[in-house]
């Protein structure tokens, strides 16, 4: 069964130290990143730059700090999951908030 | 045995013999009800994400209120984030990142059964955590002093009249004076501040109280016998949120700093 | 009615097997802490019918005030309270567990072949979380009540009112809590515990309908928890998130809110769902029509079901584009639910159908279930809910799936699994009795509240206009009637316990791994890991077993 192969695969995989440092030093860099970024002129930008700069980190942190690369298919269908909904409440609420300014119709 | 499926009629268990016919040793930490070490330790990871889904879920209404208010508060929120002192801020993301690598080499040190490698990784990552609560602290205090929390007599002096706020306004000259009713709306934004970043230190607070528990049962080589889960598990609760104050970082601090 | 499929053992030499799961362990702390899931469904199934009567009794005094179009028997706050703590204990302490706690916790072990499920302890937590809401929120009830209306708006709650919204939001939120942990449980068990051969289309259809359901609970809830929380936060230090003089939005409480609650309905149905599939097949002795479809259409019931739940703020001052997309959304969501009823009517289809307690209740579920959700597809469509909403027609419509389709699942289930679950049959006649009587007293309860409500009758009112009194006295009526057919099983159950035909392991030749096993079953439900073989609803399979079988010891 590939389910039980990738089960005993994800739990026996061994993540090593100088992967958690290469990701440490880069989430560092990108927070230093994105204190630079604020305070560039940007416009609307800033904040475009913000949310995707924390983005990459979110999922850096999630792919090698809490191993889903590593992981089962499950694994990453959960995760996605997660954010899918994540996205589906603050898509959906949002569109009511911004589509009142439209008028009538 | 007929390889369908068994029928017991009332077919009886010799009491307390629990390993009867033939079952060859298994360590005592693996439940009866789960077939072998592996599907009890797939299970409980599984289970782990599974709440971490509530998690984001949880924490998902305050970013929606958050993004719906920021919206329509732009000006507000702007001159209610400068309030907030970045350096601070900064460093609280350095402390939780770092811990975050200690957290990481810590379910490292228990995967290769190194005890004091993992002893010490808990350790650090403890002293981090309460590093962070401690500059949480510190911020909270200039916010009380201020006036700033809503609901205990909240000041809108800072945002009526900038040059009364005398540190800010030397960072920040060309913030102006709001009117009125905008600079009521910064309210909206330090309930947003103090309801995420206060939930945000609550879920630190049980993180820390069970790294606690860990280093005690570290310390007698509970989980580097080959037995990791909880500390896996762990792991996964404490990357998750260090993920939500890597977004809330730039959403409450980061806001038009640029002048 | 004389053709039935029931098959006991010989009652003079049957007896109940001596070690099962109810005799293993003795004494109080034995059940207290407990992780074995049949022990925790029973817990869970006693306090759940106790909180069921209390709800009910909340709806009897509703009722009793609605004989007469003046507020008589009670002043309209202590009415609002009455209408609220009905609301939230019938919701949250009785519909939302009632079947998966109970026979979900019980039986989905059995069903893939496990020994319990994944998460023993959290499952026992997840009860006295239970217990803990429960008790939370009749101290509510105890010390004044709350009268805001289980959907506790914004700004009223945060507000206007000075009744116990915080323990009551604390209770719900308690409450919430234990769904999560039971919903995290059935998906961790469904994927990680199920027998060798049980593939995800072998399972019984009990078992997709609550993994989408519990999909829901771990999805759904958490947002609940934040807009209680939110509440709580606004009442206590007014930080001004929902309060529109310090620029707050009291509609994002309902966002948030209804988030929860929509998918929440579906929570409450989909287990009932499930019980209809098992019950439907079993008694028409034929495989569930269209097996994949009727799977398929629980998880899309669950995806679906969480893009729109604006259509319960239609009227409350989103926009009209919202409208508009919340309402095509809601037509969408209508499609699977009714794919299931298509499904189950095929199943019925030259099958060999007879009409046991289960299958009554089965029947009145098809009916009532159809014609509420049909409703739902009225109130779907944002013209006419602007004119049906917030009156009796909603309340005919909810109540038309939640007890016309979901209580009737639920008492279905609990009928076709109580020989399983205690080794006894019910008497067959007085349960007949009994559904039927539940079923005329609904209707006339019901249907018309929704000939009320088109006329215009507004919900949580205790005062109406004096033209509306015939067709009240009649719901009113149709209330007692109901009270009956739900106070018989009561009885009826209790006394079998005792003085039921002693039921053997299959008393329904019912396919399924759970009546393969004696009943009451083993605490370790199998003695050896069964290995699945065949599909579900296999009918021949179970054929070819009873051949092997011995029926009598030599």
């Amino acid at each position: 069964m590939t389910d039980q192969k990738e089960m005993e695969e994800a739990q026996h995989h061994v993540v090593s130290p100088m992967i958690y440092i290469i990701v440490g030093s880069i989430l560092l860099v990108l927070t230093g990143v994105t204190v630079w970024a604020s305070f560039q002129e940007w416009g609307n930008f800033n904040a475009v730059a913000a949310l995707a700069i924390a983005c990459v980190k979110a999922v850096i942190v999630v792919l090698f700090f809490m191993h889903v690369k590593y992981s089962s298919k499950l694994t990453k269908l959960t995760v996605f999951a997660g954010i899918f909904t994540f996205l589906a409440l603050i898509s959906m609420t949002l569109s009511d908030y911004i589509s009142r300014a439209w008028g009538r119709w | 045995m007929s390889d369908n499926t068994a029928i017991a009629h009332g077919a009886h268990d010799a009491p307390g013999d629990t390993h009867s016919g033939g079952h060859e040793a298994h360590p005592a930490y693996l439940r009866h009800h789960f077939e072998n070490v592996e599907q009890q330790a797939d299970a409980a990871g599984f289970a782990m994400w599974l709440f971490l889904l509530t998690e984001i879920m949880f924490f998902g209404g305050l970013f929606t209120a958050y993004l719906i208010y920021r919206n329509w508060y732009y000006p507000a929120f702007v001159a209610a984030s400068h309030q907030l002192d970045i350096f601070w801020g900064t460093l609280n993301t350095a402390v939780l990142i770092t811990s975050s690598f200690t957290m990481a080499m810590g379910v490292w040190c228990a995967e290769t059964r190194k005890q004091k490698g993992l002893v010490l990784s808990l350790v650090l990552t403890f002293i981090l955590g309460l590093g962070f609560l401690g500059i949480k602290t510190v911020e909270y205090k200039e916010k009380i002093e201020k006036h700033h929390v809503p609901g205990f007599h909240y000041s809108l002096q800072s945002f009526i009249n900038p040059q009364s706020d005398a540190k800010i306004h030397e960072e920040y000259p060309n913030d102006q004076p709001l009117a009125t009713d905008m600079a009521r709306h910064t309210e909206v934004y330090f309930s947003l501040y103090f309801a995420m970043t206060g939930m945000h230190a609550l879920h630190m607070i049980i993180g820390i109280a069970i790294l606690g528990f860990m280093i005690y049962r570290a310390q007698a080589g509970a989980y580097t016998a080959g037995h990791v889960t909880f500390v896996e598990n762990f792991g996964l609760y404490w990357h998750f949120v260090d993920i939500v104050w890597i977004f809330l970082f730039p959403l409450l601090y980061l806001i038009s700093r640029h002048q | 009615m004389s053709a039935t499929i029931i098959n006991l053992p010989d009652q003079s030499t049957a007896r109940i097997p001596k070690v099962n799961y109810l005799t293993k362990e003795n004494g109080l702390l034995s059940w207290l802490l407990t992780g074995d899931h049949k022990r925790i469904a029973i817990l869970y199934l006693v306090s759940i019918t106790f909180f069921f009567f209390i709800g009910g009794a909340m709806a009897g005094l509703i009722r009793l005030e609605l004989l007469t179009p003046s507020t008589d028997l009670m002043a309209t706050d202590t009415y609002n309270k009455v209408f609220t703590m009905h609301g939230v204990v019938m919701i949250f302490l009785f519909l939302v567990p009632s079947v998966p706690a109970t026979l979900g916790n019980f039986f989905i072990p059995m069903m893939i072949g496990a020994k319990d499920l994944a998460l023993p302890k959290i499952n026992l937590l997840s009860w006295y979380l239970y217990i803990a809401a429960g008790i939370m929120i009749i101290y509510t009830m105890a010390t004044g009540g709350v009268d805001t209306g289980w959907t506790f708006t914004t700004p009223l709650s945060t507000h206007y009112v000075n009744t116990n919204v915080l323990t009551t939001g604390l209770g719900v939120f308690i409450a919430g809590f234990s769904s999560i942990f039971t919903g995290l449980n059935f998906i961790v068990t469904i994927h990680k515990m199920r027998a060798p051969g049980m593939t995800w289309f072998r399972l019984p259809l009990f078992v997709w309908a609550h993994y989408a359901a519990s999909i829901l609970m771990v999805l759904g809830t958490p947002v609940l928890a934040i807009a209680i929380v939110l509440v709580a936060l606004e009442r206590t230090i007014g930080i001004g998130v929902f309060d529109p003089t310090k620029g707050g939005d009291p509609i994002l409480f309902q966002h948030l809110f209804w988030f929860y609650s929509h998918p929440a309905v579906y929570i409450m149905i989909l287990p009932g769902f499930g019980v209809i599939s098992e019950t439907i097949s079993t008694f028409s002795r034929k495989r569930v029509f269209g097996y994949t479809a009727v799977a398929f259409s629980s998880v899309a019931i669950a995806v679906f079901g969480f893009f729109v739940w604006a259509h319960h703020m239609f009227i409350m001052g989103v926009s009209n584009y919202a409208v508009l997309v919340f309402s095509l959304l809601t037509m969408l969501v209508a499609v699977p639910s009714a794919i299931k009823i298509f499904n189950w009517t095929f199943t019925l289809y030259k099958g060999s159908i007879t009409f046991e307690t289960p299958m009554l209740y089965t029947f009145g579920f098809m009916g009532l279930f159809t014609i509420g959700g049909l409703t739902g597809v009225f109130l779907g469509a944002s013209g006419t809910d602007i004119h049906l909403t917030e009156t009796y027609f909603i309340v005919a419509h909810f109540h038309f799936v939640m007890v016309g389709g979901m209580l009737m699942a639920f008492l279905a289930g609990i009928h076709f699994w109580w020989p399983k679950m205690t080794g006894r049959m019910y008497p067959e006649k007085i349960s007949q009795l009994a559904a039927v009587v539940t079923f005329i007293g609904f209707n006339f309860t019901f249907f018309p509240q929704f000939i009320l409500g088109t006329l215009g009758m507004p919900r949580r009112y205790a005062s109406y206009p004096p033209e509306f009194q015939v067709l009240n006295v009649f719901s009113t009526a149709g209330a007692t009637i109901l009270g009956v057919g739900y106070l018989l099983p009561i009885l009826y159950l209790t006394w079998s316990l005792k003085y039921g035909e002693i039921a053997g392991d299959n008393p329904w030749q019912a396919t399924g791994l759970e009546w393969q096993t004696q009943s009451p079953p083993l605490t370790e439900n199998f003695l050896v890991t069964p290995i699945m073989d065949h599909e579900a609803y296999d009918y021949e399979w179970l054929e070819k077993q009873k051949e092997k079988e011995v029926t009598s010891v030599g």
